[in-house]
């Protein structure tokens, strides 16, 4: 049996009115989340549009998972971003370092102590910059643009970090 | 460097490719600086060969050897380095000495290009009188000795006394702190060597000062190792407030790094002042340069250490130290200098700077050399961070595929590459180490470390992992 509470938030979360759900037994919310996960797969209410520009300026459009990281983002879809995610997700390192739109930025969930330790070292840290291991996605990202500080052609033209 | 039956097929398969048309690119060096070089370098072009040459028969330079045991997650890269190391275009050979099994020239010779990756395997000295006694050490030693650096293995510190300077505040001086403080509970689990938990259990250290020639506002090490020493167990942050009074006029105009690291530190004077003492302590002591270490009464052991005081002239990170006249000294049983590691030269025919102690370059192309280039430490100087190297390492990879586009370099002529240098190490008796075999070495460490809850119990010896290998 189904618990209306699940039934419910499943179907808020997928936007339905009406949802059928044809569940063997799930008894609590978590294993509602999980289960969302799985049918997610199949259904394109939970792909989020992202775009990601390299650091040759070249701009790959991408579907992404709700509740993947960016890390993971880049990973699987195999993004041409050279060196990204040293450390594999454990806040030992900078190079997941992404730049992301104003209006974007300050809808974020704040940085934890963690990620702007690691955040400080970044190379090309700017005002809008957040760690993409850190980054889940979300529903509202869709169609956001996020960029790696874009390669320096010449030495000479550093750029200043800008924080 | 034949490895036994089942190489067989794999090398025929690589051997086609070795032998082709397209670009052989030789590396020396097989750390963070090579393998991120090789990496740029074979995704870039798909007729490209990529050789890495290494002195020891393991690979990963200063991932294996200097990052802290205690710091796995970083690294991670070795995951990175393995794939390519184990790319079909990628061939590592270790257990050569390029300068010594094999010339520069030679490499030069047999290959369209060679970088030079390797390092900074020297330190730089205090150049003051008593660095030679007994119980003074380089960061860059204790370091080796503790992550089972063959060349250290013999260091054998004596950890029998209380209080530990360390000159220099980057992290590479936080982590000889931190490890000098750390409960053997933690470290025991990690891959530090057995002879350093043995030497770190009877230690007596209790006290350990971090000394810098400048002031906070220009200390070189980063927030969460400063971070990690405040969280040391049952250790007590032992700061001089009055070398932050002056600070907290300039905290606004920091860019954020270098406010947050200061406003970390200025807490820690403050939550320390009046708390019950703790069983250790570790703190900074600024404004200090050392002028001559100290012996003890049978006049071979260090029983203290004299500082010149300083003070800034300028401000930021360009203020300079100049000193005072006065001196302070400070009693201690152990002196580790920890100002910066230091490249050496590899080759008559290669240039090198010994002021700056690097190989001149041009954004990775080594000056008046045709054909060689640089990448990391030994391009830039020993400063940065793993990703600092490989945003490096990227750069020298893209000015020379820059030169093979232009023609700067020659592809039109075939390179034998390693099949030459390969035949000429046999001539000299010089058998190197296979990727497949340094494997072997890895699963030998893994199983041992294993068996005392470690990731991995390293081997200390040379001729050790050689026997593995071969096996």
């Amino acid at each position: 049996g189904v618990s209306k509470p699940c039934v419910h938030s499943l179907s808020t979360l997928l936007d339905t009115p009406t949802l059928s759900v044809h569940l063997v037994d799930v008894k609590s919310e978590t294993t509602a989340h999980l289960l969302l996960h799985s049918l997610c797969w199949s259904s394109s209410s939970c792909k989020v549009l992202l775009h990601f520009v390299n650091q040759s300026g070249m701009k790959t459009s991408v579907s992404a998972m709700e509740g993947e990281s960016l890390l993971e983002v880049v990973i699987n879809k195999n993004l041409q971003i050279d060196g990204f995610g040293a450390c594999e997700g454990t806040l030992a390192c900078s190079t997941c370092h992404l730049i992301f739109e104003d209006g974007v930025y300050e809808k974020m969930e704040p940085m934890a102590d963690e990620e702007m330790d690691m955040l400080d070292l970044a190379y090309g840290l700017t005002k809008l910059s957040r760690l993409g291991c850190q980054v889940t996605v979300e529903r509202w990202m869709d169609g956001m643009t996020v960029r790696v500080p874009q390669e320096v052609k010449d030495r000479r033209e550093k750029p200043e970090a800008e924080i | 460097m034949c490895g036994g039956d089942d190489e067989i097929p794999t090398l025929t398969r690589r051997l086609s490719s070795a032998s082709g048309p397209g670009p052989k690119v030789c590396i020396v060096g097989g750390g963070p600086a090579g393998f991120y070089t090789a990496q740029h370098l074979l995704k870039a072009r798909d007729d490209m060969v990529v050789d890495v040459y290494e002195r020891l028969p393991v690979p990963f330079g200063l991932v294996r050897f200097g990052v802290a045991p205690d710091h796995p997650e970083v690294k991670n890269v070795i995951n990175t380095f393995t794939q390519t190391a184990q790319h079909e275009r990628c061939y590592f050979y270790g257990n050569v000495n390029v300068g010594t099994d094999v010339s520069v020239e030679e490499l030069r010779k047999a290959y369209h290009a060679v970088v030079l990756s390797y390092g900074a395997e020297a330190n730089r000295s205090m150049r003051v009188s008593g660095e030679g006694l007994a119980g003074v050490f380089s960061a860059r030693d204790f370091v080796g000795w503790y992550n089972g650096l063959p060349s250290n293995k013999e260091l054998q510190p004596h950890l029998n006394c209380e209080t530990v300077v360390i000159l220099g505040q980057g992290n590479v001086a936080l982590d000889v702190a931190r490890i000098l403080l750390s409960p053997l509970d933690l470290l025991k689990k990690t891959d530090i060597t057995q002879h350093a938990l043995d030497t770190l259990a009877a230690s007596r250290v209790r006290r350990v000062l971090i000394v810098g020639r400048r002031g906070p506002l220009q200390i070189a090490c980063t927030i969460k190792e400063v971070r990690e020493m405040i969280n040391l167990p049952d250790t007590a942050a032992d700061m001089l407030p009055a070398d932050f009074e002056s600070i907290s006029e300039a905290l606004k105009d920091l860019p954020r790094p270098r406010k947050r690291l200061t406003e970390l530190m200025m807490k820690t004077v403050k939550t320390e002042s009046g708390q019950h003492k703790a069983n250790k302590s570790w703190g900074f002591r600024f404004l200090r340069s050392p002028l001559e270490v100290l012996p003890g009464p049978d006049g071979k052991r260090v029983a203290g250490i004299r500082l010149a005081v300083n003070k800034l002239e300028g401000s930021g990170e360009d203020a300079k130290a100049v000193p005072t006249g006065q001196t302070e000294d400070l009693e201690c049983g152990m002196v580790i200098s920890s100002i910066g590691y230091k490249s050496l030269p590899i080759d008559p025919c290669v240039p090198f700077d010994p002021r700056s102690a690097i190989v001149p370059n041009n954004m990775g192309r080594v000056k008046d050399t045709a054909g060689l280039y640089c990448s990391g430490w030994v391009k830039r100087g020993p400063t940065g961070v793993i990703a600092t190297t490989m945003n490096d390492s990227f750069d020298t990879a893209r000015m020379l595929l820059k030169d093979m586009d232009s023609g700067m370099l020659n592809l039109s002529v075939n390179k034998p590459g390693g099949q030459e240098i390969t035949a000429l190490l046999k001539e000299r008796g010089v058998r190197a180490v296979s990727f497949p075999e340094w494997e072997k070495i890895n699963l030998e460490e893994v199983r041992r470390g294993t068996a005392v809850g470690k990731p991995r119990e390293k081997f200390l010896d040379v001729k050790d992992m050689l026997a593995v290998a071969w096996s």
